[in-house]
């Protein structure tokens, strides 16, 4: 018997001895899979962020013409009585291209190189001269330096977006602009300046002059109905659901309805927005209300699935505690329990509210995508928000929205991952172990 | 005064009384010698609980009705040339009544004079338009003599029940404060009303996430019973054209709405989705919870983390201007015509958006497989891949399906990516270098732009939206279902 076990067995090793290479190999190869699928979401991120980078960085800094305007009295104020509606009316755009055509020493009679002149510079370029005068009416009559914007084909030019190769009629500059536009480059009276515009302007169909001012204003006044709203009653639902409810049929909905709707398509939030707050309640379209109640019910579901973790993590050591001298169960949640889950809480609150701010799709259902101009000054008025700013500038075709699109989500993204690594942040700083 | 003034005014009145209760319980106990039942500010919340709740809720609910109320009054009062309109005239016509009531607290007594001399007929409605214009009301035609009358009744019926709204509130919040000032004493057991008010407050605060479904769901029913009224459901559901050609007013009955392409185009995208972010998702996760040290842990995890709080307009413009582009260019360096915005883009885009969705469901559910079968494996010779694919896997792979199906519920509710990135032509194509077109981008195109929400052009959104909104409940009721009951069996 022993002498037929003993060359099955080592039969057995050899067996074995043969395989683990294969084996060892199979180990290093789903190492090496693990590896790469790490690898590929990285590189994805670095081609993401590479991408935006690369085409949103220009977005900072606008061309601009630094030219000495003489605000010609004749222009401005013939009548010399200083009157709002003469200076509201005056033709600030012409005294912007005498200013050009003088310092290019081109004859300002020549009216089709005058009209070419013009070419150059942003079509809102009186705007920026009016507010000067508006401001200060005695500087009429007087010589003033100013920095006005040039068009956006003269700084997608400038960027280097625009290949100077092209025919004129390509690079829609003609030959006379480019030669005006190199010489004063030379001349260092254009350059390229910190785009403040980029943060203050609100719609425009001229990529030069618009930017997220409104966006801005609309995502705060959203994620602030957000905060007001979503806070309080999340904070309340959790608590209710996870130290008062009992198991029974009603808080068994609640809670598979709760995690329901974390999962829910959001542009099926916009269409109850459009259902019940513009339809049925008359609220009024595209007003940050409507955007902010719409982001309120999604939100809501991150903060309560936060909060109840958070409250789930307070050991029932301290509950005990607090009902041992005598305190009721809601003195127990509201002065112990709540104040130790507040960490929790709060980094729930950040993350829901980043997914707010990031969120495009139901914010198109209440008629977010508008043209808005002027700055809203109340939440019922029409505003736009910052995603919904980076889709609309996404869909036209113009090069200078191209790398507003950038540029505008660069400045989401960084908000967004700010407010993420505050989260985290806090989650590690005031984490506990019981 | 406004609904928000009012719900201002009360919330300062509920301070007010919170102190005065307070302060009457301290003398009150003084006074009497008295233990009192609860601590002093439970009496203040008594009081503010009676001065505050009941006129809040009462101005609450007025203000909610008052729009619908004042409009269904003015539009019986309408002459009966516009009654016997069609709903969507009717619209229209009362829509333009709102706009003329809007501009009438801006009109001088001039202007207001003007107006009043054209619908009497002593001028014409044309001077009448112009005097609204040039108060910010925009009119595309001279405005009815009706109008004007149905807008001067709208403006009278909100003031007078936005006085009727304040008065009752004021009368309920003194009533409130007087009766429960009349209340306070010592023993008053103040503590356990304020909770239960308190508890009253959190339980209605937990039924939201029903309301909101209970919402979804019906505003979403009866706009769809609403669009079958104009489109056969069969032909919704099994049509395979989509064609709705333009939404214009008086224009309906005309145009396809087939389901099918929109449904292939979601599922097929989807399908391309998750066959980037499950493998990659679920072998980054392995890696993490099983092989990696603390060191690649650190960097790992916040990266993913990254990848998940990027919004999904992002990466639609990334699939957009960038990733696109590049496929396109990459397809034909091989020969392949690959179009800008196609299923792969779409697809691949998407599938890296859902990654960090799989690999951090998944480390939970790796990680909740009890260590004891691993050392049990590797009690018995097993290497550690042998182990994570024979035994791990396996244990994991209920929860690991919940996930999926998770994801894959994403994947179809998805919008921004392929608003951006896949195209709008409704085709049925297997060719995965094609554009084709999802749910969600039709509801997008659908419902922006203009609105007539009496066009089945409008409408077929929310029957888009509601089989969309079928589908994802579906898949996520069943995929917590089957994540939770995994949970438990480890437990």
């Amino acid at each position: 018997m022993a002498i037929t076990a003993n060359p099955g067995r080592a039969d057995r090793t050899a067996i074995i001895r043969k395989g683990i290479g294969r084996r060892y190999a199979a180990e290093r190869r789903f190492r090496f899979f693990g590896i790469a699928a790490i690898g590929f979401a990285l590189a994805f991120l670095l081609f993401l962020f590479g991408s935006i980078l690369s085409n949103g960085y220009t977005a900072f800094v606008q061309t601009s013409f630094q030219l000495d305007v003489n605000l010609d009295k004749e222009v401005i104020d013939p009548t010399g009585t200083q009157r709002a509606q003469d200076i509201r009316n005056a033709d600030y755009t012409l005294l912007a291209r005498r200013a050009l055509a003088a310092r290019l020493g081109v004859d300002t009679s020549n009216r089709p190189a005058m009209r070419e002149i013009g070419g150059l510079l942003s079509r809102d370029v009186d705007i920026t001269i009016r507010r000067l005068v508006q401001a200060d009416p005695s500087i009429i009559g007087t010589t003033v330096p100013v920095w006005v914007l040039a068009h956006g084909q003269v700084d997608s030019l400038m960027k280097g977006q625009v290949d100077r190769t092209l025919t004129a009629s390509q690079r829609r500059i003609s030959d006379q602009q480019l030669g005006w536009l190199d010489k004063a480059d030379a001349e260092g009276f254009l350059s390229k300046r910190f785009n403040t515009g980029l943060f203050t302007y609100g719609a425009s169909s001229s990529p030069e002059t618009s930017g997220i001012g409104v966006a801005i204003i609309g995502s705060l006044f959203m994620m602030m109905i957000v905060v007001i709203l979503a806070v309080p009653l999340g904070v309340a639902a959790a608590v209710y659901l996870e130290e008062f409810a009992p198991k029974n049929l009603f808080t068994d909905t609640i809670e598979v309805n709760i995690n329901n709707l974390a999962a829910v398509p959001s542009i099926v939030f916009g269409l109850l927005g459009l259902a019940i707050f513009i339809n049925m309640a008359g609220l009024p379209r595209s007003a940050s209300i409507v955007g902010g109640l719409v982001l309120t019910l999604m939100t809501l579901p991150t903060i309560i699935i936060a909060t109840r973790a958070a409250l789930k993590a307070v050991p029932p050591s301290i509950r005990e505690a607090a009902y041992g001298v005598g305190a009721s169960k809601i003195q127990t949640i509201t002065h112990h329990v709540l104040p130790l889950a507040v960490p929790g809480i709060l980094t729930g609150t950040i993350v829901g509210l980043a997914q707010a701010l990031g969120e495009t799709a139901p914010l198109l259902m209440i008629g977010m995508v508008a043209f808005v101009v002027e700055y809203p000054t109340t939440p019922l008025d029409p505003a736009t928000a910052l995603p919904v700013q980076i889709f609309m500038w996404a869909t036209s075709a113009e090069r200078g929205f191209v790398e507003r699109t950038s540029g505008a989500a660069l400045i989401l993204v960084f908000v967004l991952v700010c407010m993420n690594l505050l989260a985290v942040i806090l989650r590690r700083r005031f984490e506990r172990r019981w | 005064m406004s609904t928000s003034a009012i719900v201002l005014g009360l919330l300062l009145a509920g301070l007010a009384s919170y102190f005065i209760g307070a302060w009457r319980a301290r003398n009150l106990a003084r006074k009497t010698e008295e233990k009192l039942h609860s601590r002093p500010g439970y009496f203040g919340g008594y009081l503010a609980v009676w001065t505050v709740l009941p006129a809040l809720i009462l101005s609450l609910i007025w203000g909610g009705a008052e729009h619908s109320v004042v409009r269904t009054i003015v539009k019986d009062n309408l002459p009966e040339s516009v009654q016997a309109l069609t709903a969507a005239e009717q619209t229209l016509v009362l829509g333009r009544v709102n706009a003329i009531a809007r501009g009438i607290p801006n009109l001088s007594d001039e202007d207001r004079e003007t107006i009043k001399k054209a619908r009497l007929g002593f001028s014409t409605m044309d001077e009448a338009q112009r005097v609204l214009q040039s108060r910010g009301v925009v009119m595309g035609s001279a405005p009815a003599p009706y109008m004007i009358s149905a807008a001067y009744d709208q403006v009278s019926y909100q003031s007078t029940s936005r006085w009727a709204s304040t008065g009752i509130a004021l009368v309920l919040a003194l009533g409130g404060f007087l009766y429960a000032f009349s209340r306070m004493a010592p023993k008053l057991r103040a503590r356990n009303a304020v909770e239960s008010v308190v508890l009253g407050g959190l339980i209605s605060a937990s039924t939201i996430a029903v309301l909101t479904t209970v919402g979804i769901v019906f505003s979403m029913l009866f706009e769809t019973i609403h669009f079958f009224q104009f489109v056969s459901p069969a032909d919704f559901f099994f049509g395979t054209v989509w064609d709705p050609r333009f939404s214009a007013p008086g224009r309906t009955g005309e145009g396809q709405f087939g389901l099918v392409p929109l449904f292939w185009g979601t599922l097929y995208i989807s399908a391309v989705a998750m066959f980037v972010a499950v493998p990659v998702g679920l072998l980054a996760a392995i890696y993490m919870s099983e092989y990696a040290g603390p060191r690649v842990r650190t960097l790992a995890k916040p990266m993913l983390e990254i990848l998940a709080g990027i919004p999904t307009i992002v990466y639609g413009l990334f699939a957009l201007i960038t990733f696109g582009p590049f496929l396109r260019d990459a397809g034909a360096g091989l020969g392949l015509s690959i179009s800008a915005s196609s299923v792969l883009t779409a697809g691949i885009v998407m599938g890296v958006m859902i990654i960090p969705f799989v690999s951090s469901l998944s480390d939970d559910i790796i990680n909740a497989v009890p260590q004891s079968l691993r050392d049990g494996s590797y009690g018995l010779g097993a290497t550690q891949s042998e182990t994570i694919k024979r035994v791990v896997l396996p244990a994991a792979l209920p929860g690991v399906v919940g996930a999926i199906l998770l994801a894959v519920s994403r994947a179809i509710g998805e919008t921004m990516i392929v608003v951006l990135a896949a195209g709008i032509a409704a085709t049925l194509t297997i060719n995965p270098f094609e554009p084709v077109t999802t749910i969600t981008v039709k509801i997008v195109s659908q419902l922006t732009g203009d609105l007539e929400f009496n066009s089945p052009q409008t409408l077929v959104a929310f029957a888009l939206g509601l089989t969309l909104f079928t589908i994802t409940l579906g898949l996520n009721i069943y995929a917590l279902y089957v994540v939770r009951k995994y949970r438990e069996q480890y437990e």
